[in-house]
């Protein structure tokens, strides 16, 4: 039986490669990642103010849904993990909140699911040891800076993935599948989030500070978690008008970098549409 | 520029909903300023952020003129950092939300670029929908 | 006496000086405390160890002092006028009245570690004095840092001994004395935990704190007074002093203020400026607190005369960019965030009770605040009294405080004992012989 998924929206659909190379790497694994039977998008944010009870109610009914298959669901996309566990530590420190949703939404929800980040089940069901040793491609020399972003990390308090100031998940995770991680100070550095819809250029200067934190590290590539942080640091390196500034840095999912090491086939890698493709890095090897 | 201070501000409607909404006890915070030094887009904002709280405090209503509340972009950041604990992006929330409410609407698809609406990651669009319109 | 600091010191002085017998009692190996690690005092720009030598040599030839270092109180039992107390001895290794600091033993030594008097900035033979002015001025064996004693690994030390002062047979001693009253001081350490940490990059060579810059500033410390970076040993022209780390902070460290950094920064300040004249230093601060005889105009002085430059705002974020520190602050007072590219960081811990407080609190049935300080019996009335009868406190221990205050209160501590032990309804013990 396979672990409970919620994929959320954006890896349906602009985001299908993160999901598929997601899939490939947890089923080449044993932890076969198996659908909710129903589901829909989670809203995008968590309601941050204390009087939007709207805002719960698309969580909590996935967390029914979720409760259908079992004791746990997990998440590849940052921000869905993000909405999804902070709702739900939310309605176990306030039943009135559950109850009011539950006779609002004429569903039965229990409180009591697990929302888990496939990093956890990596880290904590599998171990990286477990990992490396099903690696067939050892990454050797390549030097991957990990890119955590916020969502994946802070509250800590409501998240506890990981030490939000020294982070280590993604580091381990590099180092199982033979690459080098590389630090660098903007790894936790925010990419501008939704401000590249209402702002663009500021998220864009936020991206350019990050890349270039990274490359002058001596990072060959990065790895991120969230489909908007790829989205917020890929784009804007993409082939314009005046051509390309010439030291562009491919920016993976880290499942997309599993499925090289573990010897999956290319076209679970979800290379095809990158703005920097990352395949010249494995093609090289 | 001059301000009034006076019992009806600093205990007034506005400051009262403010914290209501957020949860947070204003006057904890005592402007030590780690919130703005570690805030990733405070080269866009007007005021800092440390400035909102201030301005909120001292129930200055004209903080949600701003155009601060609008650049947050609730990476958490600051209230991971800060040493009292309060919960600014709570406090940018609910500043958000009062304008909002009030009909205010910051958020313009029309005006970016055809190319970027059409790749971007419709999580952006979903969130940003609820973070800068009603 | 638990503690052989300034406030150790200074209290044991005064009962002695009176005529009555002192024992005590110091855990390192050397007395002085932290103070001896200064370069100079606030406000007055002393030199440290010019105010304490002759006190540390006092103490150390005293008749009426037993100073018994290396050691530390196990076990306390009894009451007002009949204490029995129980103190270890750690094996020293060296006869201390043979030994005469002649340092032949280290020069042969092959085992290098970290000196912890300089704070790490420099190394020392895992046979040793912790500095030159030690007293005892005798040398210590850390068996932690030795090749090894059961079995013996190596030997030299012995050898090279001319006055044949190594006994690798010596073992712990438990001494058992009587006492008719206790006085603790046992002082405070760096804040040291790893949640203020993390983001402040302890680990780079070029941050470091307070007690570290001390002793780049000391004349007798590991570069004779130059200030220079640890990394490439170049001079450092722009230096950044974050105040309040860990302290005032509920969140990540203690909610307390550590009441001296402000002074202490502000003399930084001063000497780095009177060291490097074309250097500058700036310092983050919240509020500045410099409540005591002189020390507003101490402060004002490193900000006019010696043109340090104040920034109101805490620091977010340091990390290391090409060979610089990178500083993340504010600047509250125009509104800006800042950057500054440093070439050195001192960050400003708090300051907490030193290691063992807790235990030794227990022990004699005092009482310990939830950060380990000791209470007083009654905070405002009786700022020296442990609260159980014959046990008395003075010292940093207490809570963070400048010099004066921790020499007015061994005093007070002092006066206390005497009092007590004038009073006739005090029996005094026998004065014991101790091996």
């Amino acid at each position: 039986m396979g672990i409970p998924y919620y994929p959320g929206c954006t890896l349906s659909t602009k985001a299908k490669n993160y999901d598929r190379s997601g899939r490939a790497v947890a089923a080449a694994l044993g932890l076969e990642l198996e659908e909710l039977a129903e589901w829909q998008c989670c809203g995008a944010t968590f309601p941050l103010v204390l009087d939007d009870s709207m805002a719960l109610i698309a969580p909590t009914r996935i967390l029914y849904q979720a409760q259908q298959a079992g004791e746990r669901v997990a998440t590849l996309c940052a921000i869905c993990f993000n909405v999804l566990r902070r709702s739900q530590a939310l309605l176990k420190r306030d039943p009135e909140m559950l109850e009011r949703i539950n006779w609002f939404t004429e569903q039965e929800y229990r409180g009591d699911m697990h929302v888990v980040h496939f990093l956890e089940i990596l880290r904590d069901d599998l171990g990286w040891e477990a990992l490396a040793e099903r690696v067939v491609r050892p990454l050797t020399g390549l030097r991957v800076a990990p890119y955590y972003g916020c969502l994946l990390l802070r509250p800590y308090d409501e998240i506890g993935l990981d030490d939000p100031e020294d982070p280590s998940i993604l580091h381990d995770l590099v180092r199982a599948l033979g690459a080098e991680p590389v630090d660098f100070p903007y790894s936790i550095e925010c990419c501008g989030s939704y401000l590249t819809v209402k702002d663009p250029q500021v998220s864009e200067t936020l991206s350019k500070d990050i890349v270039t934190s990274a490359r002058g590290c001596g990072a060959q590539a990065i790895i991120t978690a969230c489909p908007l942080c790829q989205f917020n640091l890929d784009y804007p390196q993409r082939e314009t008008e005046a051509g390309r500034a010439g030291n562009e840095i491919p920016v993976l999912y880290f499942t997309q970098l599993m499925a090289v090491a573990l010897g999956l086939p290319e076209e679970d890698w979800g290379m095809e549409e990158h703005y920097v493709d990352p395949r010249l890095l494995f093609n090289e090897q | 520029m001059r301000i009034q201070i006076s019992i009806d501000k600093v205990r007034g409607p506005f400051v009262t909903r403010v914290e209501e909404i957020s949860g947070q006890n204003l006057l904890a915070c005592n402007q030590c300023g780690k919130c703005s030094a570690g805030c990733p887009v405070v080269a866009a904002m007007d005021i800092l952020p440390s400035q909102v709280i201030r301005m909120a405090q001292l129930g200055m209503e004209e903080v949600l003129e701003s155009n601060t509340i609008w650049i947050c972009a609730s990476c958490l950041t600051c209230v991971t950092r800060c040493p009292k604990g309060v919960d600014l992006p709570r406090l940018m929330e609910a500043l958000r939300q009062t304008s909002l409410r009030k009909g205010v609407t910051e958020l313009d698809l029309k005006a970016l670029p055809l190319e970027l609406v059409r790749e971007v990651p419709q999580l952006a669009i979903v969130g940003g929908y609820r973070k800068y319109m009603r | 006496m638990i503690g052989a600091g300034i406030s150790g010191m200074q209290a044991a002085l005064d009962i002695a000086d009176s005529g009555y017998e002192v024992i005590l009692v110091e855990k390192e190996p050397s007395i002085g405390g932290h103070m001896a690690q200064l370069s100079e005092t606030f406000p007055t720009l002393d030199c440290s160890q010019c105010i304490l030598t002759p006190r540390t040599v006092e103490v150390g030839q005293h008749p009426n002092i037993r100073l018994l270092t290396l050691s530390e109180v196990v076990d306390v039992e009894g009451e007002v006028g009949n204490f029995r107390v129980k103190i270890l001895r750690h094996p020293r290794y060296v006869i201390e009245e043979k030994c005469t600091a002649c340092d032949d033993c280290a020069k042969v030594c092959p085992m290098v570690v970290p000196n912890k008097f300089d704070r790490g900035l420099a190394a020392r033979r895992a046979i040793y004095i912790p500095h030159p002015q030690a007293v005892p001025a005798v040398y210590t064996l850390d068996p932690d840092a030795c090749m090894g004693l059961f079995p013996l690994a190596c030997g030299k030390c012995a050898e090279a001994c001319e006055a044949d002062a190594i006994d690798y047979d010596m073992r712990p001693e438990i001494v058992e004395v009587e006492v008719g009253a206790i006085i603790v001081a046992t002082g405070y350490e760096l804040y040291q935990d790893e949640a203020v940490q993390a983001y402040t990059y302890m680990d780079h060579p070029d941050v470091m704190d307070g007690l570290e810059f001390e002793r780049l500033l000391s004349a007798s410390g590991p570069t004779g007074g130059k200030i220079i970076r640890p990394s490439d040993r170049t001079v450092p022209k722009e230096v950044v002093f974050i105040q309040c780390a860990g302290s005032r902070n509920p969140e990540h460290g203690v909610p307390y203020c550590s009441k001296i950094c402000c002074m202490y920064t502000a003399k930084h300040a001063i000497l780095y400026r009177h060291r490097i004249p074309d250097g500058q230093v700036y310092v983050f601060y919240i509020d500045i607190r410099a409540g005591g005889k002189g020390y507003e105009e101490f402060v004002t002085r490193a900000m006019e005369e010696d043109r340090t430059v104040y920034i109101r705002g805490r620091v977010s974020k340091v990390f290391s960019q090409d060979g610089k520190v990178m500083v993340w602050g504010v600047d509250t007072l125009t509104g800006s965030k800042v950057e500054i590219a440093a070439d050195m960081v001192v960050v400003v811990a708090a300051i907490v009770p030193s290691e063992g407080s807790r235990r030794v609190a227990e022990m004699l049935g005092i009482s310990v605040d939830e950060f380990g300080f000791y209470t007083a019996s009654d905070a405002e009335m009786t700022p020296v009294e442990g609260g159980v009868p014959g046990v008395f406190l003075a010292g940093a221990d207490l809570g963070p405080q400048d010099i004066p205050e921790t020499v007015a209160q061994a005093s007070g501590a002092a006066a206390k004992v005497l009092a007590m032990f004038q009073a006739a309804q005090v029996e005094m013990p026998e004065p014991e012989e101790i091996p």
